[in-house]
């Protein structure tokens, strides 16, 4: 009686379910003793095994691994503490509301805003044009983390604050492109990941393409799904036949909605407004060309050229980084529930990591749906 | 770690858990309190009487399907129907911030007024208080209830056993989204209503019907069905098996909540309750609740297993299975 559109009704039909669970239980029959280990990069995909239940459906050779597709789990330390200390300035913060909760060397957004901060959570950047044209004498400032698919919409919202001259509104960049953290998984020595469920709505606007130097290059099978259990399903079929019959290569299952080129549009807005730039990443440290800067164009949109921040803010090295295995959490070199704090002293409630925060973080997704006890697979 | 109260602490979930416990519980203990059910059993000679209160701060205080003053009317009714209580009064708590519009007030009031009539219930005391600009969110509303116990023994959740089914009264998550989705800044638009209603009568038929059959009744509110489901699987101590796909859901809250990345059994809801029945009575319980406009779209949505670890097993509607968890940290759209 669980009323669903027919649309995805189709994506969750039980009996396709099941044909496709036989289908990868006489793939491990017919290879017996083969372990495969498949990451699921994007967080959105986490959650959704999690919560369909689809890691009990699995072959016990079958390893799920969660990857670092979740962004908010991804910002530095650094970046959550210049976070923290900007909402104790004279300024609006806006952010999307996942960032709330993480918690930086003092406190969280979420503290701050308990104890007087002007932190407000918005669900569009768009959103932030009007706080800004309301608050015309204040400094607003939107905390830009996403990934590809958030920044055509944080460049939309810089390019009408330029159109509008609303000079008021400002950018802290701390965005993270999806291809250099794969290239930096798989060149970890110990990587134990042999093929990718690549994340279907970064694949929308990068477009299927934008894998293929991962693909040739380490040889392995990259395969393209959508987030419904049959997607997904489907996904993990094609992606373990690749990796037991040795076919590296690029494999698009989510033809409805993802191209071979992308979107050209939004990618053209990105460039319009950015420029790639290094990036520190939670768990992986710097990468180069692995986020954005704003171009000169688009400079004064910066937060960093109107306020001059400390000069230090905590490194990775913190008393919390030593105890909490988010970094290796985030490479798929642990699960969770190899992490000393996950669960006891680190809950969703009470966040050590921002894995443990973003509801699409590992850790938390790992919590929230019953963590060990249903994952026997990791 | 956490200095101050935040908002988390009133999401229903883990944290509220955590401040009563940690924080409240350990200065008033008591055996009455202790038991945290909806409402307080209190005997007075050989009557039993329900006794509860409820504190009313939803934004926006005028949604679809309701508003703040129909919230505070059926919300106390509901937490004394659910120890099977008939209502007899309700007091009334008004905390008003500077600003709020006459026009809007005399709305709300009139808007009581028609709610607690159609309840067959009269507000008998009442206090009003005015804070300044921006010390308040326009209206608070605390309303208390004394409701008759007439049942025997009162539903509770030491009565929960194995074999028992599990009914919801109707489609879960429809107050909850319809609140999120009327917040400023939200522009979707969804065909969701609120669904406040007062559950008394059909309370008063379930008992009338299925008597000592009926051993345990809540209703949904913060947190959802999910927080609901593991607090009694947590307190009763047995194990709950949920089917996934027979828990309604109204397919306006589904989309919505697909779009928004919320799960709809953490979505609160303002005029529906979880029924725990013997198994003989599950059919009886089911017919009478879909022959009344209270439980039109009720269903049988689970059963107490004979396993004693307190846990809620979801079978999802593909086939897999999968731990229900309590609400953690208040319901926070997703970011990509």
């Amino acid at each position: 009686m669980n009323v669903f559109g027919s649309f995805e009704a189709n994506y969750r039909r039980p009996a396709l379910v099941s044909f496709l669970r036989e289908r990868l239980i006489s793939l491990f029959d017919a290879n017996k003793g083969q372990e495969v280990f498949c990451m699921e990069v994007c967080g959105t995909h986490t959650v959704s095994i999690f919560r369909h239940g689809i890691r009990s459906l699995l072959p016990p050779g079958l390893h799920l691994i969660s990857g670092p597709g979740c962004p908010v789990c991804v910002t530095s330390q650094r970046d959550i503490d210049a976070f923290i200390w900007l909402s104790r300035q004279d300024c609006i913060l806006t952010t999307f509301g996942d960032l709330m909760r993480v918690p930086g060397t003092q406190g969280s957004l979420q503290e701050a805003r308990a104890t007087g901060a002007r932190v407000l959570t918005v669900y569009s950047p768009m959103d932030v044009i009007s706080v800004a044209k309301e608050h015309l004498n204040t400094l607003v400032v939107f905390l830009g983390v996403g990934f590809e698919t958030t920044i055509p919409g944080i460049a939309s919202m810089l390019f009408e604050a330029k159109r509008q001259n609303l000079s008021n509104l400002t950018l802290y960049p701390a965005m993270k492109l999806m291809p250099p953290a794969l290239h930096a998984i798989f060149s970890d020595t110990g990587c134990r990941v042999q093929g990718l469920i690549c994340p279907g709505h970064v694949s929308a606007i990068i477009g299927a393409r934008a894998y293929e130097p991962i693909a040739n290059q380490y040889k392995v099978p990259c395969v393209i799904t959508g987030f419904e259990p049959v997607d997904i399903m489907q996904g993990l079929c094609v992606l373990a036949e690749r990796i037991l019959n040795n076919r590296p290569g690029i494999h698009n299952a989510y033809e409805r909605v993802v191209s071979w080129d992308g979107n050209q549009r939004a990618m053209d807005m990105m460039q319009r407004v950015f420029l790639p730039a290094d990036a520190e990443w939670r768990g992986l440290g710097i990468l180069p060309q692995s986020g954005l800067a704003l171009r000169p164009e688009y400079a004064d949109f910066d937060v960093r050229s109107r306020i001059s921040f400390p000069e230090t803010f905590a490194q990775d090295s913190s008393d919390l980084k030593n105890k909490c295995r988010c970094g290796e959490i985030l490479k798929g070199k642990a699960s969770p529930s190899a992490c000393p704090l996950f669960g006891r002293a680190c809950t969703p409630s009470r966040p050590f990591g921002p894995c443990m925060v973003s509801t699409e973080g590992t850790c938390a997704a790992f919590f929230k749906y019953g963590g060990q006890e249903t994952c026997n697979n990791t | 770690m956490q200095q101050h109260i935040t908002l988390d602490h009133g999401s229903g979930g883990l944290a509220s858990q955590e401040l009563l416990f940690k924080y409240l519980l350990p200065f008033l203990n008591n055996s009455v309190l202790n038991e945290l059910e909806d409402s307080a059993v209190i005997s007075i000679g050989e009557t039993k009487l329900a006794f509860t209160t409820d504190s009313y701060v939803v934004d926006p205080i005028f949604f679809p399907g309701g508003d703040i003053a129909r919230l505070a009317v059926n919300g106390t009714l509901n937490d004394l129907a659910m120890k099977g209580a008939s209502p007899v009064c309700l007091s009334l708590g008004l905390i008003l911030e500077e600003g709020l519009r006459l026009e809007e007030f005399e709305r709300l009031s009139r808007s009581l007024s028609e709610a607690a009539e159609a309840a067959g219930i009269q507000v008998v005391t009442g206090d009003t208080k005015v804070v300044p600009h921006g010390k308040g969110d326009k209206i608070f509303i605390n309303t208390s209830g004394i409701g008759v116990i007439h049942c025997e023994p009162v539903p509770s959740y030491h009565r929960i056993q194995p074999g028992d089914c599990i009914l919801v009264s109707g489609t879960v998550g429809d107050h909850g989204i319809t609140i999120l989705t009327s917040r400023s800044g939200l522009k979707l638009e969804t065909s969701t209503t609120s669904d406040t209603m007062p559950l008394h009568r059909l309370v008063a038929a379930l008992l009338e019907e299925v008597k000592s059959g009926l051993h345990c009744m809540r209703d949904p509110t913060r947190g959802g069905l999910a927080t609901t489901l593991t607090e009694l699987a947590g307190r009763s101590g047995w194990d709950f098996e949920i089917d996934e796909e027979a828990i309604p859901i109204h397919s306006s809250v589904a989309s919505a909540c697909e779009i928004l990345g919320f799960d709809p059994l953490y979505l609160a809801n303002e005029g529906k309750c979880v029924v725990f029945v013997a198994p003989e009575h599950a059919e009886k319980t089911l017919q009478l609740m879909r022959s009344r406009h209270e439980g039109v779209s009720a269903a049988i949505i689970g059963r107490v297993m004979p396993e004693k670890n307190g846990r809620v097993i979801l079978k999802t509607a593909i086939g897999g299975k999968r731990l229900l968890r309590p609400l953690t940290g208040e319901p926070l759209p997703r970011i990509c």
